[in-house]
């Protein structure tokens, strides 16, 4: 899917602080970089006119509104700038919008049904045309009503992008407080994309890395160090339920899910030094990829589950190289810079991965077509690229004031946000696939 | 440097023969009055007994000075070879295995922060083989080595600067 090339300008400097309706502590915080120099679409996010029985709840047109800004695409309307605050299409008087530039409205109510589930009713507008462009009733239970409104987010965004908005997912990535103390503790967080609603899947002494998602999201897979050497787990988000799948001699590492979940790319040294191996999920055999003394390691799969994008330094230091499952041929494909490594493949052919230049280490963008490569990141000791399931965003591990923060970055580098949190360091995000968490998952 | 070599060699050797002389291969602390076992006199030409193998935290004694045996090996970056003032040190290690083949040694292997999580996992391990194949190259059983990695998630050095990357860049021997 190719990302469109909407122009738009990072106007926002300063804390971005999200108001949490829900239980759960919140992990992460946002600070938006000012990256200027492009042109945000703006739209008005009118606060929704809640019924009186939902007063507890958090205004959903808030959720939508940072939503919306996260995604670097939107810059929506401050309320204090508003001059009318319609509910329902006759409300709508589009001059109001039309003085502030608005080129997009959304309005809405939300209400308790008589079954009890909560909705919230939406309207979307195109000002300049004067027209509504969308209306849905997004149904679901109190739970989930921040998923009803991320649910509202990715209508919007996909009715005016074209690209499906990712608002609904998740990330996991590693926290990591104490270290190189005897009270260090390691764990897997789990939280919505905007930071929301973290929960700990599992909590450790011992380090843990490597988080990659089943492509159902029911699963994740890790590496830890709990038996004191690094072995492959398998965990189910919701049961907690874990399973240890690979613990041979030497190490287990590096777990990724192939497209169709049925297996598992790993990296085994069982054999003497470490080589790449699929899984396969239902019977455990394993077949071994790659033999050669050098190292071959941070498999990840193309889209169409053909291809396995690697990290080798037979050539003397790392570089990407590709493998063809069908015929088993390889071939180098990263040429610039002395140390090119985790790579992952974006649904249309290009990469993303970890690039050093004259020693500092990046995240780059390759366009496998042109052979072009663009460096994303301005931060330093960047590492573990994740792209968003829509290919719009991409996050990633990085220090910032001596501490480790992610990052997340528009896939054509003009977006850029921190996400540091006060718990600890945070690193090795994963972004989810796709989830519809009001259809059950 | 191969008569230097030659001399240290023969220097273990003899301190070999004469602990195999003495009472089994248990560590004990060094004990200036103790008899270490044999009921006659012995033809030596010291007073002293010989010092153990290992102290009393069971991690092995240079017989060169009567303290602990270095056990940590530094590397340079992104490099994976042991550093020539080190050799010595480890042939002292292969000489303690080879005499005491009940003992075994996990040989972890670590790296700076920089560079990917997982290449430095395959790099620790690199480091920590570098090690295990000195000692094999030099007599030792293959089953008394265990090479481990941690790559760069048990530093030893917080700090985000050469002299902290520095030390981070290890190989440490610890014997069970």
């Amino acid at each position: 899917m190719n990302t469109p090339r909407v122009c738009f300008t990072a106007l926002l400097v300063g804390w971005f602080t999200l108001l949490s309706g829900a239980v759960a502590a919140r992990t992460l915080d946002t600070i938006v970089i000012d990256q200027g120099g492009r042109n945000p679409i703006k739209i008005g996010v009118v606060p929704m006119r809640m019924d009186g029985t939902l007063a507890s709840l958090v205004d959903p047109a808030e959720i939508v509104g940072n939503d919306l800004k996260f995604s670097g695409q939107f810059a929506p309307i401050a309320r204090d700038n508003m001059l009318s605050m319609p509910a329902r299409p006759e409300e709508v008087i589009f001059r109001d919008w039309r003085i502030l530039g608005a080129e997009y409205v959304v309005v809405g109510q939300a209400a308790r049904e008589p079954t009890g589930a909560l909705a919230v009713t939406f309207f979307l507008f195109d000002v300049p045309g004067q027209r509504q462009i969308m209306t849905q009733k997004v149904t679901g239970r109190a739970d989930q009503w921040r998923d009803i409104a991320h649910k509202v987010s990715d209508l919007v965004y996909e009715k005016i992008t074209g690209v499906r908005g990712a608002f609904s997912t998740r990330i996991a990535y590693v926290l990591a407080q104490n270290e190189g103390t005897t009270r260090a503790r390691y764990s897997i967080e789990m939280s919505d994309a905007d930071g929301e609603r973290s929960r700990t899947i599992y909590s450790s002494s011992e380090p843990l890395m490597s988080v990659s998602w089943s492509p159902d999201a029911r699963k994740i897979a890790y590496v830890s160090f709990e038996t004191r050497r690094p072995s492959i787990v398998v965990q189910d988000v919701t049961t907690l339920a874990r399973e240890r799948i690979a613990a041979f001699t030497g190490i287990n590492s590096a777990p990724m899910f192939s497209p169709d979940g049925r297996q598992l790319a790993m990296v085994l040294s069982r054999d003497g030094n470490p080589e790449i191996y699929l899984m396969n999920l239902s019977d455990r055999t394993l077949r071994r990829l790659t033999r050669n003394p050098a190292i071959d390691t941070e498999p990840s799969w193309s889209p169409d589950g053909q291809r396995i994008i690697f990290t080798s330094d037979r050539g003397g230091k790392p570089q990407i190289y590709s493998l063809e499952l069908a015929t088993n041929f390889e071939e180098r494909v990263t040429f610039q810079g002395d140390y090119n490594a985790r790579a992952r493949m974006l649904d249309d052919g290009n990469l993303v991965y970890v690039h050093r230049n004259a020693g500092i280490f990046h995240i780059a963008w390759q366009d496998m077509r042109r052979d072009r490569v663009v460096v994303l990141t301005r931060t330093n000791l960047d590492e573990s690229p994740s792209v968003a399931p829509n290919g719009a965003m991409l996050m990633y591990a990085t220090q910032a004031r001596g501490k480790g923060i992610l990052g997340v970055v528009s896939i054509d580098g003009s977006v850029k946000y921190e996400l540091p949190s006060s718990s600890g360091d945070v690193r090795e995000p994963a972004w989810s696939p796709f989830m519809e968490p009001l259809a059950g998952r | 440097m191969f008569t230097e070599r030659l001399t240290s060699l023969i220097a273990i050797a003899l301190v070999g023969l004469v602990l195999t002389g003495c009472a089994g291969k248990k560590s004990q602390p060094t004990d200036a009055g103790a008899d270490t076992g044999s009921a006659a006199p012995t033809p030596t030409t010291t007073d002293s007994p010989p010092p153990a193998d290992f102290g009393a935290d069971g991690q092995p004694i240079d017989p060169r000075t009567g303290g602990p045996l270095n056990r940590t090996f530094y590397f340079d970056y992104d490099k994976s070879d042991l550093r020539p003032a080190d050799l010595a040190v480890l042939e002292i290690h292969a000489q303690l295995l080879s005499r005491n083949t009940g003992k075994t040694v996990v040989i972890e292997g670590h790296c700076d922060e920089r560079g990917t999580r997982e290449y430095n996992l395959a790099l620790g391990e690199r480091r920590a083989n570098a090690v295990k194949s000195f000692l094999t190259s030099a007599g030792v059983a293959a089953s008394q080595a265990e090479s481990v990695s941690y790559g760069e998630e048990r530093a030893e050095d917080p700090g985000h600067d050469e002299s902290a990357y520095s030390r981070n860049r290890r190989a440490i021997v610890t014997y069970r």
